[in-house]
């Protein structure tokens, strides 16, 4: 205890050290002097009184030495001296300071930036108490592919899994959907998510105002109640607390307010309200998959022992509910389900994982460059101080005291560099939290918290003793003898003086190649993407709009047909429209549609196997036109086949081959959606393949039936969202506000103010199935930027101070009749020697490491020999560039100034 | 020593603490009187002594040392080790070849 005090009182003492130095001076003259007394009344002269005392006191100064050490902790006070040294230094060449700190800046910025992204997406917990708990529960089904590999819940499991689990402390499904809300301001649609009782319990997060659903506000026919989000409540409602117990109508019916969410309270799809889920029960079926599950375990309940009590309930489920209206048990039984519960953390992050990862990585490598960089410039400066080490050497300094301080000025440097790249990556990161791609989960919970800092810090520090430890190692422990001798000017450099220069330039120059070869997969990549054709054509100028079918005429199909095809009658008389196209959903939004499996007349599919699951359109003539999908065969809908009610189809060109080979042989043949007691529908047309789930990934197979058909389920059937039709509008104005306005007030003519919601381009859409893409290049191609630029600074520093240490040499040998050319060639080869066995290093490597990215990859592989070969070539014609430049100068010199400059 | 002396006597300079010392042990300790204000400093920094400033006896500033709480105890702790070690070395010398058998 009385030795931590002591410690505590040594690290404070720094701070009053002027002040204590003088009170032991005033008390060893008080000492001195009173001694003199004693000695005077003794009978001694004054002088000798004096003499005596100061020798019985003993060597005044030794003692004031070790009080002084005791006093503080000198390590730390000779680090702070160092500290001052290396600001001074610093100071005298701001130059210098300033590249090095701004390389480190980028390097260390770009790194803490990506981390705060890593850290906030893969590492810190869900926003939900004890969030380790929560799990999304899910099924794999491997005899459903068109499930994806992973199915989620059903209403009916809803049921049975409440009733019948002992693993679970909660449980709840969800949905995620449109709303309209009406009557308050402009019509429109909030993102709704609907829940089940069980969801926020599981999710333990308290509203902010009024209460949770209870299970009453699940059950059909209680008053309807909805809960707000934060945001929703603060930009709609500017933050009324008396909002709760007001009434808003919401899908034409009335909804009291109930509770306000908490301001941190998050969820997949961000949803602006929320509202229970209500399921009758006497009317669910074994399916549809169309929830999702998330559940909180039990305390102590392992991943094991809930992923078996859900094996154990889906057998109890699979007995207790009926097949859905024309599909058997077998159909159930053969999707082969299995539990698959998965921490709600990877549910929410997704595979976005790998990507991150890749970046980090190779920011990482970036900074390495950079320190290699940062390296080379403190081993010139090093260098240039090299006789001053040497003879402090040769005097007796240590070359720990001499390593300390070299040290001590590159981890300056380092906090120096970390604290500006802190500043940058705050910066970026609050660009990315503000315009990051959509696709990137948790994307408004990034930012910077403690574990960033501490890796800022620890990177910092890291990548400072990293470069300076280069310098220490070539400097500190030289031999004073060779040193001094060595540095003498009448020597030409020795070999050996450039060695670390050269392997670190080699270094740079191989990781370099790295960078360049995996930014040069993206952008590979990237030209394959767009090389594909989406199934659409000029996606900017097509506007994609949705909007509400009228509560009155909802029940007549026809009716609603006729209000459509007025709307569109007046869309296309807008000036600056070309065509307007109506359907379901627009292309890419696949989700709001759903599949269904689908029978061929002429294809029996055997017993126990499962139909194709194509994806379904329901659309209007002038669908395919207006966004620019190719018919292969036959002909698109006309308005005679959906007033008629003609039973006809449309089929994509992947389903008409996996049906009859051939788009043509599938024009005059049979297909019907559903069950035996559903007709049989004739295809009239062939369409080229939409890519529905992006470019990347295989085009799905379509059917897509008229909007209008005798049989008719209105768009809306997913979830409990209201009834609503896609309007795509192409016209070169697509984007303004102005078509916007002029769209809204030609569906508004019609329909009566029923909300508008979904507008964007097809080419927003297009552009955010590759946002994922574009995000990872854009990293890489600035990665592999900087990597080239900090490459070439490291090849033309080197070759620029070999050529400023020859100068001598040069001007000799020209003396001597050396031709400029010969000369020129000399350094040439130099930056080539580097550059080309850096690049070969760089080539070996990158053949390992792009393996681990071959997953963002798309139509080329890890081992492109074309992007290898840009890359190098690049690279060498870069190096050769950056050798250039400082070679012309060494042809310039005039040798009798050289030599006269001695 | 320094403790004891401080105990006995109450605040004192360093001067006369060394004095005193030099009296006690009869004058056998005679070391330069400078080694004592590192030690002095040792015992503030630990707490066991507390300085502030008085007027000696030829009236001029002169820093006191007083013995705090915490330096009576330890000089407790202190004199009681001592004094086991004192007896434990004294037994040693005590002891006869006879006594063992």
């Amino acid at each position: 205890m009385k030795h931590l005090w002591r410690l505590v009182r040594r690290c404070l003492s720094w701070t009053t050290s002027a002040q204590d130095e003088a009170t032991l001076q005033a008390e060893i003259e008080e000492h001195i002097a009173l001694q003199t007394a004693d000695n005077l009344r003794g009978g001694l002269s004054p002088g000798e009184a004096r003499r005596q005392a100061l020798l019985k006191f003993g060597n005044v100064e030794a003692m004031k030495e070790i009080y002084r050490d005791q006093r503080g902790l000198p390590f730390m006070e000779a680090l702070i001296s160092d500290l001052g040294h290396a600001m001074r230094r610093m100071r005298k060449t701001p130059g210098f300071t300033a590249t090095v700190i701004l390389t480190l800046a980028l390097g260390i910025g770009a790194n803490v930036a990506s981390f705060g992204v890593v850290d906030s997406i893969l590492i810190r917990p869900l926003d939900y108490p004890h969030a380790g708990d929560l799990v999304s529960v899910r099924h794999a089904a491997p005899g459903m592919p068109a499930f994806g590999g992973s199915a989620g819940c059903t209403p009916s499991m809803y049921f049975t899994y409440r009733e019948q689990n002992r693993t679970f402390e909660q449980f709840g499904v969800w949905n995620s959907a449109g709303a309209s809300l009406t009557g308050a301001g402009e019509p429109e649609m909030p993102r709704a998510l609907f829940v089940t009782y069980g969801v926020l319990d599981a999710l333990g997060v308290k509203p902010l105002l009024g209460r949770w659903f209870s299970q009453g506000d699940d059950t059909p026919g209680s008053p309807e109640t909805v809960m707000l989000a934060y945001g929703y409540w603060q930009s709609h409602f500017s933050g009324d607390r008396s909002i709760i117990g007001r009434t808003l109508t919401i899908d034409s019916r009335p909804h009291t307010v109930i509770g306000v969410m908490r301001e941190d309270f998050r969820f997949p799809h961000d949803p602006q309200l929320l509202l229970p889920e209500r399921f009758e029960r006497s009317m669910q079926y074994l399916g549809p998959f169309n929830v999702g599950g998330i559940a909180r375990l039990k305390p102590g309940v392992s991943m094991e022992q809930a992923n078996a009590d859900l094996g154990h309930m889906l057998g109890i489920w699979l007995n207790a509910w009926a097949p859905n209206p024309g599909l058997s048990l077998a159909t159930f039984e053969d999707m082969r389900m299995a539990p698959a519960l998965r921490p709600m953390k990877q549910e929410i992050v997704g595979d976005v994982g790998t990507a991150l990862w890749v970046v980090m990585g190779t920011l990482g490598l970036v900074l390495l460059i950079a320190c290699a960089n940062v390296a080379n410039l403190l081993l010139v400066r090093a260098e240039a101080r090299h006789q001053e080490l040497a003879i402090r050497a040769a005097l007796g300094a240590g070359w720990k005291r001499i390593a300390r301080e070299l040290l001590v000025e590159s981890m300056t440097l380092g906090v120096l560099g970390g604290a500006a790249g802190l500043g940058l990556a705050y910066m970026g990161l609050r660009f990315l939290a503000v315009d990051g791609p959509d696709t990137l989960p948790r994307l408004n919970e990034i930012g910077i918290d403690p574990l960033v800092l501490a890796f800022a810090v620890g990177v910092s520090l890291l990548s400072g003793a990293l470069f300076g430890l280069i310098p220490v190692l070539k400097y500190a422990g030289s031999r004073a003898g060779i040193a001094l001798r060595d540095s003498g000017r009448t020597f030409s450099q020795g070999r050996e003086r450039h060695r670390a220069r050269n392997t670190l330039v080699v270094v740079q120059v191989s990781l370099a190649l790295v960078l360049l070869i995996s930014s040069g997969l993206m952008v590979r990549t990237f030209q394959q993407l767009h090389r594909v054709e989406p199934g659409f054509t000029h996606p900017e100028e097509v506007l994609i709009m949705y909007s509400g079918v009228p509560e009155a005429i909802r029940q007549e199909p026809e009716r609603v047909m006729r209000t459509e095809n007025e709307i569109l009658d007046r869309v296309a008389a807008i000036p600056g429209v070309t065509s307007v196209g109506f359907g379901s959903a627009a292309p890419l939004q696949g989700y709001l549609n759903g599949s269904n499996p689908v029978d061929a007349e002429d294809r029996k599919v055997r017993e126990g196997q499962v139909p194709p699951n194509p994806q379904i359109r329901k659309i209007a003539p002038g669908y395919f036109k207006t966004l620019g999908t190719r018919i292969l065969a036959g002909r698109d809908f006309t308005w005679d086949d959906l007033y008629a009610k003609h039973r006809v189809a449309i089929i994509s060109e992947n389903a008409a081959r996996e049906w009859w080979g051939d788009p043509r042989a599938a024009l005059g043949k049979h297909i019907r959606e559903g069950g035996p007691k559903d007709p049989w529908r004739e295809i009239v047309g062939v369409t080229q393949n939409v890519y529905d789930n992006g470019v990347q990934a295989a085009p799905p197979s379509f059917v897509y039936w008229p909007a209008l058909m005798d049989k008719y389920i209105w768009a809306g059937d997913k979830g409990s969202g209201m009834p609503s039709g896609m309007y795509a509008i192409r016209s070169t104005r697509a984007g303004t506000q102005g078509l916007l306005t002029d769209a809204k007030q030609a569906i508004w003519s019609v329909n009566g103010r029923q909300p508008v919601f979904l507008v964007s381009t097809l080419k927003e859409l297009y552009d955010q199935s590759m946002a994922r893409t574009s995000f990872t290049l854009l990293m890489l191609a600035i990665a592999g930027g900087m990597a080239l630029l900090l490459g070439i600074v490291g090849i033309y520093g080197v070759i620029a101070y070999l050529v400023s240490q020859r100068t001598r040499e040069i001007g000799i040998r020209t003396a001597l009749g050396a031709q400029p050319a010969g000369l020129l060639r000399m350094f040439l080869r130099q930056g080539l020697m580097l550059a080309g066995v850096g690049a070969a290093l760089g080539l070996a490597v990158a053949a390992g490491l792009t393996r681990l990215m071959s997953s963002l990859l798309f139509g080329v592989t890890a081992l492109d020999p074309v992007t290898y070969a840009a890359a190098s070539v690049l690279l060498i014609a870069a190096a050769v560039l950056a050798s250039y430049l400082p070679a012309q100068r060494a042809i310039a010199i005039d040798p009798v100034q050289a030599l006269r400059s001695e | 020593m320094v403790l004891k002396t401080l105990e006995i006597l109450g605040p004192l300079h360093g001067y006369a603490i060394a004095k005193r010392i030099e009296q006690i042990s009869g004058n056998l300790l005679n070391v330069n009187q400078g080694t004592l204000y590192p030690l002095l400093l040792k015992l503030t920094q630990e707490g066991s002594i507390e300085a502030e400033w008085g007027a000696s006896e030829n009236n001029r500033k002169a820093r006191f040392y007083r013995l705090t709480r915490a330096g009576r105890k330890q000089l407790q702790s202190e004199a009681r080790s001592w004094g086991q070690t004192a007896s434990i070395i004294e037994r040693f010398f005590a002891v006869k070849a006879r006594d063992l058998k």
